[in-house]
């Protein structure tokens, strides 16, 4: 009986064969933490132990609340600076580089066959890369910071084959959306998904890290797409670190094996309250709403900012709306900022805010007022999650955002293709 | 045994309206985090909970963000125990590492009724309910040695004294 990729690293982190239902003690290769560095800090320090055991595997990017809009904002991150410097933690990016996910991967900390652990739900995106990554909580992490261990339980796998050709005007997020809500948000609690098929191969690896990142919204552990040249040519000059693939073996046992066909699919959409309330767009069209973001570590990459410019080329955002375009990172803003997408969409009324999660926590940005409806790129779209309790949010494609933030209202971006 | 009484809601009770996300970064103290739990699921439930009150819940507890003031803020609320039919797996690492204990029995859950009072055996991996008597299975040593001292980090605080 063959092994899957989870089988693979974590045995060999272990030290020993491994099987999906064990449980391991592993040292992680990368440890990653944001704004939240702050209260770790403050539980690291609960531990009487002086140093970070190991500093050089810490990456810490300040993301969350960017620049700090209150001073207890701001003392958080005078705090994650001054630790920083005391334990010689070369991995820092502060304030001006962007979403936590995207630096990581940008910066080549996400690399093929690597255990990654991060201190936010979305640490799943690095198996877009073919890495092992999970999210764990702020105790894990500083427990992690002066111990440099912590158990995990080897997940099963569930293989997603996606085959088809994608038809135009959707995009990877549609092919998410409808596969979370045909499966539910809960499918895949405590285990792997590997996503694989013809489609899957096709994608870019920001279109691939759209996958691994919500697969966070079926409660995966972690997320995975088998690296390919496509992913090595990728990490050429980024890579920080020596590097080499592990793939799941042909005869490993899966879980599950589903199978989709995005052949014939329509642009899809999540409604409130929850990511996997996905209707196709015809269902939802012509709902109107107050507020669009284009952005977020799902959709704030160069290829979903030159989409949405497509259709925003020469067209006027409906007077209705306000329409927040966020730049996943200042790499992708500067790309994007040199080849006219930023002017295009500035010229159309859109409100470029610097690199950031921005409002998609709620926290600042962009709140939402009671009565008020977001149409949204980002991975979540629980009650109250970016202001008031009585707002709602759907969450799309970016080529869906885009075109709606013409009309004013939900619309089909196939019209604009 | 223990007793408590029951505040029963139902699946894929997530993080954000557990302890809203606008708090995550501004609130850092426990007793205050607890003013917030479930603040935008049952904005009541600040005001009435009682010391060893338990929360029931359906499928997918804690599913979304991995903050861990989730837990947290549940814990300093008063709250003894989770019974749910399934957590989310970050919630579920949380809610150890905090000190909370997280029981899973789908039939319990089916049994219970909100304001319900139940009796819980830690020991024995008991719950026992107006219905009936539910099991759940017991934890392992090492999570039970994690739970007996409140948390992760005083767990590791003594491991580490322990090496000195």
């Amino acid at each position: 009986m063959g092994k899957t990729f989870s089988e693979k690293i974590l045995g060999s982190k272990a030290g020993r064969e491994v099987q999906a239902g064990e449980v391991v003690t592993v040292s992680p290769d990368r440890i990653l933490s944001h704004d939240n560095s702050a209260a770790i800090i403050k539980e690291f320090k609960k531990l009487g132990v002086k140093n970070v055991k190991a500093p050089q595997k810490l990456v810490i990017v300040l993301d969350h609340i960017v620049p700090a809009s209150s001073e207890k904002y701001a003392s958080n991150h005078k705090t994650i600076r001054e630790f920083v410097a005391e334990q010689n933690i070369p991995n820092f990016f502060d304030v001006p580089n962007g979403i936590c996910h995207q630096v990581f991967s940008e910066n080549g900390f996400a690399l093929p066959g690597k255990l990654i652990l991060g201190a936010d739900s979305h640490t799943t995106s690095y198996g877009a890369f073919g890495a092992f990554s999970a999210g764990i909580g702020r105790s894990e992490v500083a427990s992690l910071w002066a111990v440099d261990e912590t158990w995990l339980r080897v997940p099963e796998t569930i293989k997603i084959e996606i085959n088809g050709k994608l038809p135009s005007g959707v995009y990877a997020k549609d092919v998410i959306l409808k596969i979370i809500g045909d499966e539910g948000a809960d499918r895949a609690n405590y285990k792997a998904v590997e996503f694989t098929g013809e489609a899957v191969k096709r994608f870019s690896l920001a279109s691939r890290l759209v996958l691994t990142n919500m697969a966070a919204e079926m409660g995966a552990k972690n997320g995975y797409c088998e690296p390919d040249e496509k992913t090595i040519h990728w990490l050429e000059d980024r890579a920080k670190d020596d590097f080499h693939a592990v793939t799941s073996d042909p005869d490993a046992r899966f879980e599950a094996v589903l199978k989709h066909d995005i052949s014939s699919l329509e642009p899809q959409v999540a409604c409130p309250h929850t990511v996997d309330n996905v209707k196709p767009i015809s269902k939802v069209e012509g709902t109107g709403f107050h507020q669009a973001l284009i952005g977020t570590c799902t959709n704030g990459r160069l290829e979903d900012l030159e989409v949405a410019a497509g259709i925003l080329n020469g067209k006027k955002v409906h007077p209705q709306v306000r329409v927040l375009v966020i730049p996943a990172s200042r790499q992708e803003y500067l790309k994007a900022l040199k080849k006219g997408i930023i002017e295009t969409l500035a010229e159309a009324g859109c409100i470029i805010l610097n690199p950031g999660c921005g409002p998609c926590l709620g926290a600042h940005q962009g709140i939402l007022a009671p009565g008020e409806v977001a149409l949204s790129t980002a991975n979540r779209n629980f009650r109250g999650r970016m202001g008031s309790r009585e707002s709602e949010i759907y969450l799309a494609s970016p080529a869906t955002v885009a075109a709606s933030s013409i009309e004013g209202k939900i619309t089909d971006p196939r019209k604009f293709s | 045994m223990k007793k408590g009484r029951v505040w029963k809601y139902g699946d894929d009770v997530n993080t954000d309206v557990i302890f809203p996300g606008k708090y995550t970064y501004s609130v850092l103290e426990p007793e205050e985090m607890a003013r917030h739990a479930l603040e935008d699921l049952d904005p009541d439930f600040t005001r009435k909970v009682k010391s060893g009150d338990v929360i029931v819940a359906g499928r997918n507890f804690g599913c979304g963000s991995s903050r861990e003031q989730a837990a947290t803020c549940l814990k300093y609320a008063g709250v003894q125990a989770v019974i749910a039919k399934s957590f989310a797996r970050i919630f579920f690492r949380n809610a150890i590492n905090q000190g909370l204990p997280v029981l899973q029995s789908e039939e319990a859950v089916d049994s219970i009724a909100t304001g319900e009072e139940i009796e819980i055996d830690f020991s024995s991996g008991k719950i026992k309910t107006k219905k009936g008597v539910f099991t759940f299975s017991p934890f392992p040593e090492s999570v039970l040695g994690i739970l007996e001292e409140g948390g992760l980090i005083p767990y590791t605080r003594k491991k580490l004294k322990g090496k000195k």
